[in-house]
């Protein structure tokens, strides 16, 4: 493999999978990452400590990388937007699912996602940049990069012009329409399931201020009639407490399985469809030079003729990557959801058992010892 | 019940009625088991000799379950009442067969869920006592009653509902076994108030019925058919079950003619001073009251400072169940609206299943679109759970604290009487000296029969204070039980709910395993 300057033809000394975000740490409103990854060679690990901009930082040098024909059709993983230690309404909106969970620990898994989804694309992680951005000691270089060409979609007021341009090709006239669709849904699912989420966090909330309070219901005194009742507001505010943590429980595993699964799916399809924007794009191009070259003069025909020869080329490459990649991307993504399902539905069953025994005891406890337990 | 339901399911007693039911039964037989335990020797010994009704009842059952009851409580010394539980529960004999049949019956889905305590009693039940309860069952205070049916009667603002009041009985003095009449709820006031006016001063706790509300009422009125109202109805009728479960099961207000009446006769004279008792003129009510014994505490010389503590208890547990009720039905509007999430998240999960191209994944999430509708419905069961299970036993007791506090007012104002009496007493007494001194023979005569009058009046007030004490003291001392029992009752009813809830969500879990698996 040559090593030319670009860094584009090295190969990546850790294991893709390996890749975790481990722990995020404060300092001031920014959040530090430390990430770890196990070296190919197994003979140990690497640790290093990357912010935000780092992030973005590998992000847009990926997406200016050169000599990759057809680069534009690739479908970049996603990097959620930018987490800040006291989010203001708007970005608690952007983050979504991301925003819930303790200490952030949802967005490094996020992060932890984009990070192995590089390491993983065989383009992508070839890229020197990754290697330093896995490997350095140092935090790359945060100078700033060159914007791309891969601005977002929303910018230009000729992407809604754009964007419904029609296909030449079936194929992606079908996965344009496709996309369109699931991208509207996967974001609505991830949205309608933040507020089940966040429902449920009221509800814990809630309990847990019934139980304060029925522990307010006790009574010092010798009245043994009061002590009893004493007793059983201790008791029953157990229970809340029980019910508490039950649904704080239903509520985490919501997030981590299926509310990652779901904001990673939606991100993932917003990224196919900024690719497929980028194409037609392209596409655009491609015929606009067409129809210059045809009515160009004799005099300019020759230059029309190879613009529109580049514009082709460029068009081809870009549809031959993009068809590529988005087979690739139906299969990950089925992947991913199922994943998400299988384990958000042993997650829930296995806290759904716990709670039916912790009910049980309960049970026992109001019952009396006495009393078998019918319900099992 | 005889008389055919117009319910599309049979079963003779709604959950709802359970707490006060078994209550009902378990009232006399507790009272009893309770003698034995020496904590409660003390306080009962004194009041041996008022217990008119149940003595025999009493001394009966007493030395036979002594010997039962010291035996199964071998662990639990430490007096535990919930340890006592099963021995109590397992006195419910004839209860048990109808509850248990009450149990296999489809249930009416809007009311508490099905309650598996049934199999529970019939389980813990023991044969000698079984025997012990079928010899007392004409001495049992088994009256059951359930309200049912409420249909809109009328239309316009003149409509009210009217509510089936089905009574089944053992007891001699009601004319048969069953028998069902229909009430409205104005009905239900003018029972309260006439029980009211005839016992409180006595110093008894009169149980009250659910307040009037003219924002619920209108609305059924109006015809709306939405789920608040239909709600509301339906709080409104367990609510007023529970009432009449209450009166029945109170010893002396059964023997009240008005009861009877209420329950048997076809038709009712329309009650019409019952605007007094709207929520407002209610309010009012028990402020009057509690504004008068707040006024006479500073002056009345208690002698007794059971009273005074159980006053301050009483108003402490007025505040406490307050701010409890506010937190119960604040989390009963959040499941609410996790059940509306839910729906809401089924949905966009099924588009998302419809839209998907891979056969599988397409599957695995229209089935997952499925659960969460039934979880939706778990959740908007968990929501009615809370709010019957919780809200409402806190509403009843808010309510009851007041009718609590009146009892307190009316020994106040015996108190008052007496005083007055003595103050009065003195006066004629001065006044004969004056007489006396002023030598003026022919009013003396009638000055000392005026002193003969008062000293009469002063031991009589005497004695109804005396009486009016002891009887708030017991009832005090009742209600002070039933607490114990129905917030008992109603923690394991509501755990069973969850547990139940719990095992539902595993069986769908496990159903949908497979077919998360099976994406490919």
């Amino acid at each position: 493999m040559e090593e030319d300057k670009t860094g584009t033809s090295s190969t990546l000394s850790v294991s893709a999978t390996s890749i975790k975000v481990t722990e995020v740490s404060k300092d001031g409103d920014a959040l530090t990452f430390i990430i770890v990854s196990q070296k190919l060679s197994g003979t140990g690990e690497y640790h290093v400590d990357r912010t935000y901009e780092d992030f973005e930082w590998l992000q847009q040098h990926l997406f200016s990388l050169e000599d990759v024909p057809g680069i534009q059709g690739i479908i970049f993983p996603p990097l959620p937007a930018k987490a800040q230690l006291n989010p203001s309404a708007k970005l608690v909106k952007q983050l979504g699912l991301l925003a819930t969970g303790e200490n952030w620990m949802l967005y490094c898994k996020a992060l932890e996602a984009y990070l192995q989804q590089v390491a993983a694309h065989n383009t992508l992680n070839k890229t020197k940049d990754l290697e330093t951005f896995l490997t350095s000691a140092e935090p790359p270089g945060r100078q700033k990069v060159k914007k791309g060409i891969f601005n977002r979609l929303s910018q230009a007021v000729e992407g809604i012009r754009k964007e419904g341009h029609k296909d030449v090709d079936e194929f992606f006239k079908t996965e344009r329409d496709h996309n369109f669709t699931l991208t509207g849904f996967s974001k609505t699912a991830a949205e309608r399931f933040l507020e089940v989420v966040l429902t449920e966090q009221k509800i814990a909330m809630a309990c847990g201020h019934f139980a304060a309070s029925l522990q307010l219901c006790v009574e010092a005194g010798e009245d043994p009639d009061m002590q009893t009742f004493s007793k059983m507001c201790v008791k029953i505010s157990e229970v809340m407490v029980s019910m508490k943590s039950n649904v704080q429980k239903v509520a985490e595993n919501n997030v981590s399985t299926l509310g990652l699964g779901l904001d990673l799916e939606s991100r993932y399809q917003e990224a196919e469809k900024e690719m497929l924007f980028r194409r037609t794009c392209k596409l655009v191009e491609l015929e606009t030079a067409s129809r210059n070259a045809e009515r160009a003069k004799p005099v300019k025909k020759a230059a029309m003729d190879e613009i529109k020869r580049a514009a082709e080329k460029d068009f081809d490459h870009t549809s031959g990557v993009a068809k590529q990649e988005i087979a690739r991307f139906q299969r990950a993504r089925v992947d991913v959801l199922r994943q998400a399902l299988i384990q958000w539905c042993e997650q829930q069953l296995l806290t759904a058992k716990d709670s039916a025994e912790l009910y049980k005891q309960h049970l026992q406890a109001f019952r009396g010892p006495a009393s078998s337990d019918p319900s099992s | 019940m005889a008389t055919s339901s117009e319910r599309t399911s049979p079963p003779p007693f709604p959950d709802s009625e359970d707490q006060d039911l078994a209550e009902c039964e378990e009232e006399d037989e507790e009272e009893e088991e309770e003698d034995d335990e020496e904590e409660e020797e003390e306080e009962r010994g004194g009041e041996g000799g008022e217990d008119e009704d149940s003595d025999l009842f009493l001394s009966a059952v007493r030395c036979v379950l002594y010997s039962r009851t010291n035996g199964v409580h071998g662990a639990a010394e430490e007096g535990d009442i919930f340890a006592e539980a099963t021995v109590e529960l397992s006195l419910d004999s004839p209860r048990t067969d109808r509850k248990k049949n009450a149990a296999t019956a489809p249930k009416p889905s809007t009311s508490a869920p099905t309650l598996s305590s049934a199999a529970d009693l019939s389980k813990t039940h023991s044969a000698s006592l079984e025997e012990l309860e079928e010899e007392e069952q004409e001495d049992n205070f088994d009256v059951n009653i359930s309200v049912t049916n409420p249909e809109k009667m009328g239309d316009g603002m003149n409509a009210y509902m009217a509510y089936k009041v089905s009574t089944q009985t053992t007891l001699a003095m009601f004319r048969s076994k069953t028998f069902t009449v229909r009430r409205r709820f104005s009905d239900f006031l003018g029972l309260y108030e006439k029980l009211t006016d005839k016992h409180a001063p006595a110093g008894f706790i009169v149980p009250p019925p659910p307040e009037k509300s003219i924002l619920g009422m209108t609305k059924v009125k109006v015809g709306k058919e939405d789920s608040s109202s239909a709600e509301f109805v339906e709080r409104r009728r367990a609510a007023l079950e529970r009432y009449l479960q209450r009166v029945v099961c109170h010893p002396s207000l059964l023997q009240d003619p008005d009861v009877r009446e209420f329950l048997e006769r076809e038709e009712l004279p329309r009650a019409v001073s019952t605007q007094a008792l709207s929520g407002a003129g209610f309010l009012k009510m028990l402020n009057k009251a509690t504004d008068a014994v707040s006024k006479m505490t500073i002056k009345m010389n208690e002698s007794d400072v059971w009273f005074e503590e159980k006053l301050q208890e009483v108003e402490a547990a007025d505040q406490q169940f307050r701010k409890l009720h506010s937190l119960v039905e604040s989390l009963v509007v959040h499941r609410k609206e996790l059940s509306v999430n839910t729906a809401s998240f089924s949905k966009s999960v099924a588009m998302l299943g419809s839209s998907e191209d891979n056969t599988a994944l397409s599957r695995a999430l229209s089935q997952l679109a499925e659960v969460e509708d039934k979880m939706e419905q778990l959740h908007q069961e968990q929501a009615s759970c809370d709010s019957f299970c919780f809200a409402e036993l806190i509403a009843d007791y808010i309510r009851l604290l007041g009718s609590v506090r009146g009892s307190f007012d009316h020994r106040m104002k015996a108190w008052q009487r007496w005083q007055d009496a003595q103050t009065m007493l003195q006066k004629k007494r001065e006044s004969e000296a004056k007489l006396l001194w002023a030598n003026k023979p022919d009013k003396l005569q009638q000055a000392k029969d005026e002193i003969t009058e008062w000293e009469g009046k002063v031991t009589q007030y005497e004695g109804d204070f005396d009486k009016v004490s002891a009887t708030v003291r017991k009832e005090v001392l009742r209600f002070e039980k039933e607490k114990v029992k129905n917030f008992k009752r109603q923690i394991i009813k509501y755990l069973e709910a969850q547990l139940q809830a719990q095992q539902q969500l595993i069986k769908y879990w496990d159903a949908f395993l497979p077919e998360a698996k099976a994406i490919a």
